[in-house]
């Protein structure tokens, strides 16, 4: 059972129940569940966009989105349904934070994707869970079940006449399924091939009706922004960021967890502070700061780096998903670079030439490279291997397996260096097994 | 969840209660289709693998053809075409584990099982599997067998782990079939 | 659409909104790479060729899937984009095996020529490439995935195209692979249980699919591509046959749609693409046989069996007259030779006992249609017809193209298509709506139409325009009855299914005892009263003529293509009494009773037009040659020069001399084919003077029969042109006459051809691979 953490800086809104017994649809009533809702059942699709885009809400599963203007896109009449869709594919490395949220707070969501369909008109939402979720699948489920029975989804929620049902899927493992229009395809029961945009979702999505997609924290904090007021929501963060994230700690510190801070937040200190500093009195040597795909920081690229979307793209990286791993000194940054960009292999969905065959070439030639076999041109042949793939691909994928590969060629050359001349890997421990994941 | 031991092309190809877990589930969505992912899921957790025959009853009570459920099949990782153990063990040695150990972890359990990625124990009770980030990596190293999770895991912790799901085998096996 | 204006590279365009940028650009003789794009079929975006620097947007876009839009500025042709290009190259090339030398598509490969034009000469990478084996899908498909680019077009092609679906995509990444849908034990023995079209080979970049009848056979620069019309249906495809010189002349090696050009656009059917094989079969006639005193077929020179035939065919019409002789002509020949068959029947042997193998009644279609012009659809039209009206028929079986054409309509420009027939045939699966009719119910249909109480008939009638495809189920009264109801209703045209290459042309050239060219009963007989000794009254019929032979009434009867004996299942024992002459490709049935063989060419041996169901003539060319035989217009004319006809007459060419007159004394009747050298000498043709040129007939075919006029500039260039005999003012039908019984459709499917069929031997064995898949499954 993942263990719950916490840190006097955290500003628990999101992750406020968590631990105190929520899915039981009871105990979320009593602490205060789906009042939210009821109050925009009250007030109207237009006053939730408004609250929302107030709110400063943008999307938690990698982008930023502004949620409120996605929302917003959706239009108002549509000949065919609307749907709301809940991304809960979390399978960016680096990323446990929905786990979390399933666990111990699924009618959150469930809240949430009312909310959502509210404000658009949708009637039918889906909550889609990465398969390997498969024992939160049955939390999630349960939570629904109690929900239709407490009628606060079905034909006539609330008693008011409205409807909104939600359905629970499963993905079977598939990284790529976690992209807004692969997910569509999933759900629609075919291979997860991203779709040819435009159209975007909001105008034609999930068996070509308008879709809201978000993920699963971004609509699970809906119903807190409803609870709170957008303006005191909005307050939490920084200017255009408004409230809090769930940043998954992982990797070399003393006390790795799923922390709620505000937007904004000091990375160093939530290193340093937070997550206790690096594991056994070592230094820090890179930090990936938003899930694998977002590039690598030096220790003196996070001395002021606020966690907010705009400050971390602004030090050429992306707040991402909020995964933030932390490497210390004793770490091969070949080896990191290979077994992050395997990752990308192994998920590559094959459709576009640059990231099938982009990503395998990656791998190979880190592999071997690793391995004491680079020659000197490997170490840019890598890099404009990865330039080229970066922008052109069918996907944000390639970009998420090109970004970080550059940034690692970039920042730590020397260390590429270093496994030249037929020598074995010169940092990490020896014997590491030959990567094995097909 | 643990695959039955009778093969699966000689029998019914579903249990009774799968069968009408699907005939629930394409009916749930807006589109039959919708169901094909996890339905392909379910009958492997019962079956142990898409076998041909499982492959042509899901295109059956779908509607599609078998070259389709196969496109599908074969995209999503979790889904297999061969038997696995009736525990399959998979380690995640993503960045996050990895940084915690998390090959050391697999080596052990190599080193436990005498198989590597991918084999199958000789009594078919693991396999064992390097698999991609599986969603746990604050409490890392973490594995799955089938579906449980198991965190913040050290190598000396496998044995103890292995030895938990012979327990569970063998009560299950001394159990009358059906109960499980 | 309206149009809107964007720029590209500096220049100023113009194309509908929405037109694809690709589509734009390529309009406009600006290039830009591609592989997944395949126009018609769905869009990938996937090979990342097509990236065009669009002005203000942040990323490069793929031309395949944007849509123009006023004042949008694009450049194809900057270094970006230009490297871009380059390492797309470099990324699919690392692991391509790179074994263009002993690759099929060497030489004709996307990927080969793209590499040359835009660079990635040199490799980056030192690993491995990954391997997997070739596999063999079928009898006519081969797959090696690691020449495969993954474009997915055989996959469209096969699913969206065909409506076949039978190949997928497994695994994902750098695993995916493309797979047939019959799945072997482990992977191994992996098949393809489809229509064998070979569609997926054609449509392939690169030299991943290859065709089971060509590989390794020989390199494409080593043969002439011949672009001409396939010999089995009636749909009239293009077909480029693929000829290398051999040792005795040159010999087809391969059928292919090279040439997109043709009428079936992108289409070639497993008939088209495989069964050109029997031109090459060691069962080829080649020399002419004569049956000497034994009663035994035996060789003989072109003099000897020309003498012989001609001899006794002079003898028999001087002593009994010509209604003692009969003719069969051709459903595979030329209309030239049609056209020059009836002629010698007529005004050399002096009779009106001319017939042909009728596959469905073209003549009840001609009289229904009689006075009408612009009433009947060709292939074109039918393919963006709004919406079409199948009556009977199986067009996925027998006319694939026309099937092809109507799928594409339905799923391109959303055609409303209405099925009525007694079978459940595959198009259903396209049908906006469809009607069951009961089996020998069709007489029935004009009615059911009519009364419009159906909601079938409803909806037919409240279409605008619609174009009604009819099958030979339909004959007699029930075509006229048809057409009728479409004539009252105003914007509706027609197509009559027929079954071989020249069905078609055989009717229109009058191979009827009753009709002349262009349905002209000889009982009236109008511009051809300028035959010399035309008989008026009609001649018998082919049943009638084999009747007559087993009474011991036929002197002698010339076959010329045709089977008649197994088509009217006859006894060989009725022709023994008959002088027969055949002129075949094969020692048929029919060819093995008679006392004298030629050897003739095949239609991928001889020049000439054909002219398709739909009533489309095409150009035929000359492919191959074949040492020892000859094109029946050939063996018509020295037949008839033989028995010392007036050939100038038969065939009006250079009269007094090659040279003397070139188009300066020629009367109305006479010089022809001096006037058919001048007209293609004015559009820079090179002319051809002789006897045995079958377009030295065309001017008089052209002069003679009613609403037959040809677009030559069309024609020569290569392109189909409409045809519609026996419409016009002025024509006049002949009285219903009985004919409907006389109709024996082939009914070809996928891998048959009637007789010619036989000898295909590459089809033969997609027939038993496909019995064999159909055991297969039934077994399950
Ligand atoms: C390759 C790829 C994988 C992704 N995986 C996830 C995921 O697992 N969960 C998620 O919420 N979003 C994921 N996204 C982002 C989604 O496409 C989409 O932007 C997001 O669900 C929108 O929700 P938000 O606006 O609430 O962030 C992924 C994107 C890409 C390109
Ligand atoms: S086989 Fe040819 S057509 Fe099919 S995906 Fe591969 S390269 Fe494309
Ligand atoms: S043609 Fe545009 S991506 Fe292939």
């Amino acid at each position: 059972m993942p263990r719950l953490v916490s840190h006097p800086d955290e500003v628990k809104i999101v992750s406020r129940r968590f631990g105190m017994g929520a899915a039981s649809i009871d105990r979320y009533i009593e602490l205060g569940g789906y009042q939210s809702a009821k109050k925009c059942l009250e007030q109207g699709p237009d006053w939730i966009i408004n609250e929302m885009k107030a709110s400063n809400l943008r999307g938690r599963g990698g982008a930023g989105f502004p949620t409120g203007m996605k929302w917003s896109f959706v239009p108002k009449q549509s000949p065919k349904p609307k749907y709301i869709l809940v991304n809960g594919d979390e399978s960016e490395p680096g990323t446990c934070k929905d786990h979390l949220i399933f666990l111990h707070d699924p009618h959150a969501v469930i809240e949430g994707a009312l909310i959502a369909g509210l404000a658009v008109g949708a009637k039918l939402g889906f909550i889609y869970l990465r398969g390997e979720y498969r024992y939160l699948l049955k939390i999630v489920e349960k939570a629904v079940a109690d929900a239709y029975a407490k009628g606060f989804l079905g034909k006539n929620i609330f008693g008011s006449g409205v409807e909104f049902e939600v359905i629970t899927q499963t993905g079977a493992g598939a990284y790529e399924v976690g992209e807004e229009s692969a997910l569509m395809e999933s759900l629609e029961g075919k291979r997860g091939i991203p779709r040819i945009r435009p159209p975007f979702p909001a105008v034609v999505g999930l068996y070509g009706g308008p879709t809201v997609i978000n993920n699963a924290e971004t609509i699970a904090s809906v119903p807190h922004v409803i609870e709170m007021g957008a303006a005191a929501y909005a307050a939490v963060g920084t200017p255009r960021n408004g409230g809090t994230r769930l940043f998954c700690l992982s990797g070399h510190v003393e006390r790795p967890g799923v922390y709620e801070l505000p937007l904004g937040y000091n990375l160093k200190k939530m290193i340093y502070e937070v997550a206790g500093g690096i594991r056994g009195g070592r230094t820090l040597k890179a930090v990936v700061p938003g899930g694998s795909s977002t590039p690598v920081l030096l220790p003196e690229e996070i001395e002021t780096l606020g966690m907010d979307f705009d400050q971390v793209g602004k030090a050429g990286s992306m707040l991402g998903s909020g995964g933030v791993v932390v490497i210390d000194d004793q770490t091969c940054m070949v080896e990191f670079a290979l077994r992050t960009i395997s990752f990308y292999q192994h998920e590559s969905c094959g459709w576009c030439i640059p990231c099938r065959e982009g990503t395998d070439w990656l791998k190979k030639s880190l592999t071997r490279f690793h391995a004491g076999f680079g020659r000197a041109e490997d170490i840019d042949n890598i890099r404009y291997l990865a330039e080229n793939m970066l922008g052109r691909t069918f996907c944000p994928l390639g970009d998420a397996a090109a970004m970080p590969t550059i940034a690692f060629v970039k920042k730590f050359r020397k260390e590429f260096e270093d496994h030249l001349n037929g020598k074995p890997c010169p940092y990490a421990r020896q014997g590491v097994p030959q990567l094995t994941v097909v | 969840m643990s695959p039955k031991n009778t093969s699966p092309e000689t029998m019914s190809v579903f249990s009774p209660q799968l069968a009408a877990r699907f005939d629930a589930l394409v009916e749930k969505y807006p589109v039959r289709r919708s169901a094909l992912v996890p339905m392909l899921l379910y009958a492997q957790d019962e079956v142990g693998y898409l076998s041909d025959a499982v492959i042509a009853e899901v295109a059956r009570r779908i509607g599609i053809t078998e070259l389709d459920v196969r496109n599908v099949a074969s995209y999503y990782s979790m889904l297999r075409f061969k038997p696995a153990g009736r525990y399959n063990i998979q380690v995640c040695t993503n960045i996050a584990c990895m940084l915690r150990g998390a090959y050391d972890l697999f080596e052990r359990f190599e080193e436990e099982l005498g198989i590597g990625h991918k084999g199958i124990t000789a009594d078919g009770l693991f396999s064992l599997e390097e698999v991609e980030c599986i969603g746990a990596c604050s409490w890392a190293p973490a594995i799955q067998v089938n579906y449980d999770f198991h965190d913040e895991l050290k190598p000396d912790l496998v044995p103890g782990i292995l030895d938990g799901y012979r327990g569970q085998a063998h009560a299950d096996s001394s159990r009358p079939e059906g109960s499980r | 659409m309206p149009d809107v204006t964007f720029t590209v590279d500096g220049k100023k365009l113009t194309a509908p909104a929405g037109t694809l940028l690709i589509d734009a650009c390529r309009r406009a003789g600006i290039e830009i790479p591609a592989f997944c794009y395949y126009p018609g079929l769905s869009l990938q975006a996937a090979c990342r060729m097509c990236l065009v620097r669009q002005e203000k947007v942040p990323k490069l876009q793929t031309a395949c899937t944007t849509q123009v839009a006023e004042g949008q500025v694009f450049y194809t042709d900057t270094p970006e984009v230009v490297q871009s290009r380059k390492a797309m190259l470099e990324l699919v090339l690392g692991n391509h095996p790179l074994d263009c030398p002993v690759c099929d598509a060497g030489g004709e490969c996307e990927l080969q020529d793209m590499t040359f034009k835009y660079g990635a000469g040199e490799s980056l990478y030192a690993e491995a490439k990954n391997h997997r084996d070739e596999q063999q899908w079928s009898p006519a498909v081969f797959y090696d995935r690691p020449r495969c680019i993954l474009c997915y077009r055989c996959v469209r092609v096969c699913g969206e195209g065909m409506d076949v679906w039978a190949l997928g995509i497994q695994n994902r990444g750098v695993n995916s692979v493309i797979v047939p849908n019959e799945i072997g034990k482990n992977g191994v023995g992996n098949h393809l249980d489809c229509e064998q079209c070979g569609m997926c080979i054609d449509v392939c970049p690169v030299g991943a699919l290859t065709s089971g009848s060509y590989r390794y056979k020989t390199r494409p620069w080593e043969m002439n591509h011949v672009s001409t019309i396939c010999t089995h249906c009636a749909d009239g495809c293009k077909v480029t046959l693929g000829v290398r010189q051999t040792h005795e002349g040159a010999a087809i090696i391969r059928a292919d749609n090279r040439d997109k050009s043709g009428i079936n656009g992108d289409f070639l059917c497993a008939k088209g693409r495989f069964g050109f094989d029997f031109v090459n079969s060691e069962e080829r006639l080649t020399t002419p046989l004569v049956r000497n005193a034994q009663g035994k077929l035996e060789p003989a020179s072109w003099e000897h069996a020309l003498h012989t035939a001609a001899a006794k065919l002079k003898e028999i019409r001087n002593a009994r007259g010509g209604a003692a002789i009969g003719v069969a002509g051709s459903n595979r020949t030329t209309n030239e030779e049609n056209y020059l068959l009836q002629k010698f029947a007529r005004t050399v042997l002096g009779t009106n006992n001319i017939d042909h193998e009728r596959s469905t009644d073209y003549a009840a279609f001609a009289r229904a249609l009689a006075g009408h012009t612009g009433k009947t659809a060709g292939l074109r039209e039918i393919a963006f017809a709004p919406a079409i009206l199948l009556v009977g028929g199986n067009p996925t079986d027998e006319h694939p193209m026309l099937a092809w054409a109507l799928r594409a309509d339905a799923r391109l420009s959303k055609a409303r298509l209405y099925i009525a027939n007694d079978k459940p045939i595959k198009l259903v699966r396209q049908a906006t709506a469809t009607q069951k009719i009961p089996a020998g119910g069709y007489a029935s249909l004009t009615g059911f139409l009519e009364a419009g109480s159906s909601s079938f008939a409803k909806a037919i009638l409240a279409e605008e325009s619609l174009v009604v495809i009819f099958g030979a189920e339909l004959r007699g009264a029930d075509v006229e009855s048809l057409v009728a109801w479409g004539l009252k209703r105003g914007n509706v045209r027609f197509a009559y299914l027929g079954d071989h290459a020249n069905s078609r042309g055989a009717a229109d050239m009058g191979l009827f005892p009753d009709l002349l060219p262009g349905y002209v009963p000889v009982t009236a007989p109008g511009a051809f009263a300028e035959y010399s000794g035309l008989a008026a009254a009609p001649g018998m019929a082919l049943p009638e003529m084999l009747a007559a032979a087993g009474k011991n009434e036929l002197g002698a009867l010339l076959v010329v293509g045709a089977n008649p004996i197994p088509r009217f299942k006859l006894d060989p024992a009725a022709l023994q009494h008959t002088f027969l002459i055949v002129q075949d490709l094969f020692l048929t049935e029919t060819a093995a009773l008679a006392d004298v063989v030629f050897p003739a060419a095949s239609l991928y041996e001889k020049p000439g037009t054909v002219t398709n169901t739909y009533g489309d003539l095409q150009m035929v060319v000359k492919a191959a040659d074949r040492p020892g035989v000859k094109p029946d217009f050939e063996i018509l004319v020295r037949l008839a020069g033989a028995m010392g006809a007036d050939v100038k007459t038969l065939v009006p060419f250079g009269r007094g001399g090659v040279s003397a007159d070139l188009g300066q004394s020629r009367g109305v009747q006479s010089g022809e084919a001096d006037r058919h050298a001048v007209w293609l000498e004015a559009h820079g043709l090179e002319p051809r003077l002789s006897p045995f040129d079958p377009f030295a007939v065309l001017d008089e075919m052209e002069r003679l029969i009613p609403g037959y006029t040809l677009n030559r500039i069309n024609l020569f260039g290569g392109n189909d042109v409409r045809t519609e005999p026996g419409s016009g003012p002025g024509f006049v039908p002949v009285a219903a006459l009985a004919g409907a019984d006389l109709i024996v459709p082939a009914h070809d499917g996928l891998f048959t051809s009637a007789t010619l069929g036989r000898y295909c031997r590459g089809l033969n064995e997609l027939e038993r691979h496909q019995e064999r898949e159909h055991a297969a499954a039934a077994a399950d």
